[in-house]
């Protein structure tokens, strides 16, 4: 079950209405390394994970619903008072043509999000190196993203993101070493 | 103290199409050192912590385009 706190994780400011940089955010969303996939990805391997790091993959996960939220609110506040257009020469008139203004999972490319992007093999390390992987990936792309945007109160955001990218994937390291068992001393923090 | 961003000089060939880039660089945060973390280490205050994405200065990665002049996280 979960706790609903009607307000995001970090503020989320827009400069200027850009449906250009809205295009690229959505691979955040709904690609491959976005935030969708980390959260169904990690909270459907807490179920086959030893109990040790499964309140990891809870928390974790949740957090990742928390960031796709903001993705969300970019996205919105980038495109919502474009003009159809505009969009179109954002590359994003096929978007238009099927979903007009709202959002969808899918990549910067528009490919749907699919279930493919992730993976659940039931092998603790397995499992763990992959999330690892992930987060790894995802704070590549933010990178990919901030380089290409001039749009300063969303890079402070991404920033943001990607710090916790960073924090995401320190846990899932410290989470192999738990289950490693062999060295020395255990701390859980 | 590990550093954010590591670089390297690849070949670049006099019949390159593109102005060769000479330095090319790559991330490479504090998650990759850190190992499991040590208890009892530094903190920023609450509100510095919520700004910046982590409580922990050793796990803080400032990131800026490396294709633009701001050194600035």
């Amino acid at each position: 079950m979960w706790l609903y706190e009607k307000k995001l994780q970090y503020p989320v400011k827009v400069s200027t209405c850009n449906p250009k940089l809205a295009k690229f955010l959505i691979e955040q969303y709904g690609g491959a390394d976005g935030e969708l996939a980390a959260a169904l990805r990690y909270l459907n391997q807490r179920y086959t994970i030893p109990d040790k790091v499964i309140g990891l993959l809870t928390d974790i996960g949740t957090e990742e619903f928390a960031h796709l939220e903001m993705i969300a609110t970019m996205v919105y506040k980038l495109t919502k008072d474009a003009t159809p257009e505009q969009l179109k020469e954002a590359g994003l008139g096929a978007h238009y043509a099927n979903h007009d203004k709202a959002l969808f999972y899918e990549n910067a490319a528009g490919d749907p999000f699919t279930t493919t992007y992730i993976q659940a093999k039931g092998d603790p390390i397995a499992d763990l190196y992959e999330d690892i992987a992930a987060e790894e990936k995802a704070r590549a792309t933010y990178q990919w993203i901030i380089n290409m945007s001039d749009d300063p109160f969303i890079n402070d955001a991404l920033k943001f993101l990607r710090e916790r990218e960073v924090v995401h994937s320190q846990r899932f390291r410290e989470a192999v070493e738990i289950l490693k068992e062999e060295q020395g001393k255990k701390k859980y923090f | 103290m590990s550093t954010n961003r590591k670089s390297y000089h690849p070949f670049a060939s006099p019949h390159d199409p593109c102005p060769p880039q000479t330095i090319k660089t790559y991330e490479t945060p504090p998650n990759l050192y850190l190992g499991f973390q040590p208890p009892g280490l530094e903190q920023f205050p609450p509100f510095e912590a919520l700004k910046k994405g982590t409580l922990w200065p050793a796990l803080y990665s400032p990131y800026s385009s490396p294709y633009k002049d701001d050194k600035k996280g």
